[in-house]
Order: C-alpha cells, then structure tokens, then sequence
C-alpha cells in the first residue's frame, strides 16, 4: 500500500461522506422530477374517471349532442375526430415522408434546402390559432371549401407536417450510411437505395413520429374553432364536404354550460378522447419496439 | 518528383488503370496524381499509413466518392481502356461491373436469401434467382454454414460469417472487379484466414483491388502491392520485390514496420 493511503473499507472521510450525500440528493431530485408526470396523469385519470365514468356507456357513444343531459351522446364528435385523424393522416403522411425523404436523400447542401430546412423548424412552433386563421383564409374562404372535414384536417395537416417531417429526417438520418453505400456497391440507383433499404429500415420511426403527432392534433380545438367546427351536431358527417364536430370542441361545449348536469358528460368525453389518444400512444410504442427488436 | 513504377500486364492490357489520378476533398487533396495499372485477374494490395489515400484511391474505381459532398476527381480511371469519368458514363452502371465489398461487414437487415438476391433484383435479373443465391454463396464460401437457414436474418451470423455474405452478395450481380476496404479489419484471426483463402480461390476469376492495413496480409495474398503516402504512390511493383527488396526508402520503412 501507498504511504498515507487509507486502506480498503476504513470508514469514509468527510469529503467522501459529502460526495455520497450528494449523490443521492441528486438521484432523489431526478426521481422526483421523473414522477411529476406520471402523478398529474394519475390525477387527472383519477379525477375524469370518478366524474365521468357513470355516464360512460353505449348510448353516450351512440347517442347524439342534445339540450337534455341525460340524452346526450357524443357519437358526432367522436366520428368528427376519426374523420378527422383518417383525412389528416392521408393528407400529412405522403407529403411529410416525401418532403423529408426529398431533404434527406436528395436535396443538395445549400442556402435553399437550408432556407427550407429553418421554415419547417420554425413551423413546428407557431401557436395552432395561427393554422386557423390560415385554414379559414385558404382552405374555407379561398377555395371555397367551406366549414367542412376537408377544411378542417387540411388545416391540421399543414400543423403537423413540419412535425412529421422532422421526425422522418431523423428516422431517415438514423439509417446507417454504410448500409446505403452497400446498396450503391450492387449498382442501386438512388431511388432503389432509398425504396429497397432506407425507408423500410426508417419506417417504424418515422410512423412513431406521424402517430405522436396526430394524437397531438385529435386534441387541437383552436384551429378548428377557426375552420368552423360547430358545438352542437346531430349528424355524422357522410361526406369530406360535410360540417363536423370534434370531442375537444363537444367536451368545451359541455363543460361551459350553466346546467350541472352537463358537467359528468364532460368528463365522459375526457375519458372517450383520453382512451383514443393512450391508444394511439400505444401502438406508437408498439411500432418502435419492433424497430429496436430488428423487426 | 514523382517516380513511377509500373508492371507487366501482359497482351489483354490492364483490368484498370489511372493517370494522373487526383482526388481533393474540397481544399484538401487526399489522392496526389496517381497512375498505375491493374492486371487482370490478379490481386493488388494498396498499402500505407492511415489517411494515405488508400480508401480514396480505391473508391476511384467505382465512383463511391462521387457519394461525397465536396470530392472532386481529376486525371483518368480507365476500365478496359473505357474513361470512367466520361459524362456519358452512369455511375451505377460502372457500380455492376465494379463491385465492393467494405471494412465492416454491413449486411441489409433482412434474411441471408434476401441480402443475395437484392443486388440481382434491382439489376433486373430474370433467371432461376434460387440458384444464383446458392452460386454466389458457394463461391462465398458460405453455403454450407446457412443452407438452412437462408430465411433467418443476416444478423444472426457471425462477424465472419457477415463479411462472406456481403462478398456473396457482392458476387451475386457478377461484377468482373472486387474492390475490398479493410475487408478483414473487423475480423478475428479466424475468420481473417477465411476471407483470404477466399480472395485466393476468388482471384482465379476476378481482378481484386483490396485496402489493407495488415502488412502480413498484403504479402501473403497480393501478386502486386502499391505503396502510398501522403496521397503520393511512393512505389508499385510486384509484392515479393517491395517486402523483399523495395526500392524507396519509405516503402522499407513503412514494410518493415519503422513508422506508420
């Protein structure tokens, strides 16, 4: 042994006592704050459940709006989100992958991609109200597509796009390079690099990225305000043309009426949307495993 | 003053060949007016100390380094005597008779089978496509270790085992030319044996380009071996004469392990 070294498993000095301590301040803090989010869902669970969940049943969810409480359903509002989600989905989905597989495979590294490249940034952080305004100009009053579902998931389409966009770069991104210079080696054009190999090996990411961004838009009320949504429907839309409404639009129109009442239907309709957003969140989950796993 | 040595290559003339080959990275030069010649059907090692230009020079040959933002390619590569760089020449054609084969083995993550085939389907390939996968993994020396599992992931084979699939896969879309980069850096002894013994069996039929660090390896698997540094070929001959008997001061350093 050393001269003037404390020998294995002689009791602690003061400074190390002081560095173990602070290392479990350390941990605890990071603990906690990890905690804070799961302890607010739990409440919030807690809470919509034990105000919503006696008036959670069939007929809620076949039923339509009405000015009684006890009749009232939510079957427009739930059929206005799918419609909604499907519509934004097939709209967002081909042109956010096209634009980022464009960015990623073959745009050339200057000021403009580079200028393209900041605008999407940027837009993925103006406020939703933004979207409305620009979906009720555009889509509803320009081309005359007036208060309906079209209006409605255009408008969202435009605000997750530059989300989905950046999410499938970086699942682009994250291919490695030496799999696509294997590719080149056998003689592969570009587009048979990125078809063949890049994008199966991308996909469950770049789903990951589309879903996590549409649950964030099946509870957007803002722009939809905007495009014209309505509180108070007693049809299902049957057409992209026809006037809808979503589950936050019915869930705030509950909530804001005078009559007690509506409020446990509120909460059912918190539930409802709640149920379809940890579904989707799930099967993103679900989807990304697969890609760890080498599917 | 750069010296040039070259090598018989008998009447056929070269497999490949470069003039005044220079290749810059933006500013930066990393290949400094190579010329040499490539006979058919043999091996050349291209030796020499890390960021020599080895890798560069060889991904010459089947324009990889035009995947490169910012290199630019000066001088003539010839296949044949046919200009590689003339503007009527596609990059991926070259590619299909130009094959590489890279320093870590990086398979597709799909099945044994589907690593093989991929290069014959985007080639449009319309033959008997079981038979090609068993041919090219036989010369791979594979196909006795995955004949039953040709499903299972290329994954689930070993590092050496990796490394012969993509020279199968490689082999599949029947280049005339291998070009290897370290192809047995990542290997162990073991498997490093096995991928020689492959090049030998593999030079029969193919003209073989191969990077190496390994100075043993050079001298037991290369017919002619190019020394460069700095971007410069010091010296070029037959292997035994630069191992044995080298002419530039700098290749006896390197060969005898003094720097590098």
């Amino acid at each position: 042994m050393r001269p003037g070294r404390a020998p294995l498993g002689a009791s602690p000095s003061a400074f190390d006592r002081a560095r173990r301590t602070k290392g479990r301040i350390f941990a605890f803090t990071c603990a906690a704050a990890a905690f804070v989010g799961v302890a607010s869902l739990g409440a919030l669970l807690v809470d919509v459940i034990a105000d919503g969940a006696s008036r959670l049943d069939l007929a809620f969810l076949t039923g339509f709006a009405s000015r009684f409480p006890e009749r009232s359903g939510i079957r427009a509002a739930l059929a206005g989100s799918v419609w909604l989600l499907v519509l934004t989905a097939l709209i967002s989905f081909p042109l956010s992958v096209a634009a980022a597989i464009h960015l990623e495979e073959y745009a050339p590294r200057n000021w403009v991609t580079r200028a393209i490249q900041t605008n999407i940034a940027n837009l993925a952080g103006v406020p939703s109200i933004v979207y409305g305004i620009l979906g009720l100009a555009l889509f509803v009053r320009g081309l005359r597509l007036e208060r309906s579902v079209l209006s409605g998931a255009l408008t969202l389409s435009l605000l997750v796009m530059p989300v989905i966009i950046m999410s499938a770069q970086e699942a682009i991104r994250a291919v490695p390079s030496t799999i696509r210079e294997a590719a080149y080696g056998l003689g592969a054009t570009r587009w048979q690099v990125v078809r063949g190999q890049v994008l199966p090996m991308a996909m469950p990411g770049i789903l990951t990225g589309t879903i996590l961004a549409l649950s964030r838009a099946v509870g957007e009320t803002a722009p939809l305000i905007m495009v014209g949504a309505v509180g108070f429907l007693a049809f299902t839309p049957q057409s992209v043309m026809d006037p809808f409404t979503v589950l936050p639009l019915q869930i705030y129109s509950w909530i804001s009426r005078p009559q007690e009442e509506f409020q446990p239907l509120a909460a059912a309709g918190i539930i409802v949307l709640l149920a379809l957003l940890l579904t989707m969140n799930a099967f993103a989950i679900v989807l990304r495993n697969r890609a760890r796993s080498g599917g | 003053m750069t010296t040039i040595y070259d090598i018989e290559v008998g009447e056929e003339g070269p497999a490949l060949e470069t003039r005044d080959l220079s290749v810059f990275y933006g500013e930066t030069m990393a290949v400094d007016h190579v010329s040499f010649r490539v006979p058919e059907r043999s091996v050349v090692a291209l030796i020499g100390p890390s960021g020599c230009g080895k890798s560069t020079l060889l991904r010459c040959f089947n324009r990889m380094n035009d995947l490169v933002r910012g290199a630019r390619v000066e001088g003539a590569v010839e296949f044949h005597g046919q200009d590689l760089y003339a503007p009527t020449i596609d990059p991926v054609e070259v590619r299909r008779h130009i094959g590489m084969v890279f320093q870590k083995p990086n398979p597709f993550p799909k099945s044994i089978y589907d690593n093989v085939a991929f290069g014959p389907r985007i080639n449009n390939f319309r033959g008997d496509e079981d038979a090609l996968v068993e041919a090219s993994l036989r010369r791979a020396a594979l196909w006795d270790e995955v004949r039953d599992r040709l499903e299972e992931s290329a994954y689930s084979l070993s590092g050496g085992q990796q490394q012969r699939l993509c020279i199968a896969r490689t082999l599949a879309v029947t280049p005339e030319v291998l070009l290897m980069d370290e192809p047995a850096s990542a290997l162990d002894p073991i498997a490093t044996q096995r991928i020689e013994e492959l090049i030998y069996e593999l030079k029969k039929d193919y003209t073989i380009v191969i990077v190496t660090h390994n100075m043993q390896q050079a001298a037991r698997i290369s017919d002619y071996t190019a020394f460069l540094y700095m971007g410069k070929l010091i010296e070029y001959g037959p292997t035994d004469s630069i191992f044995t008997n080298p002419r530039e001061e700098r290749t006896e350093a390197y060969v005898t392990g003094r720097f590098g």
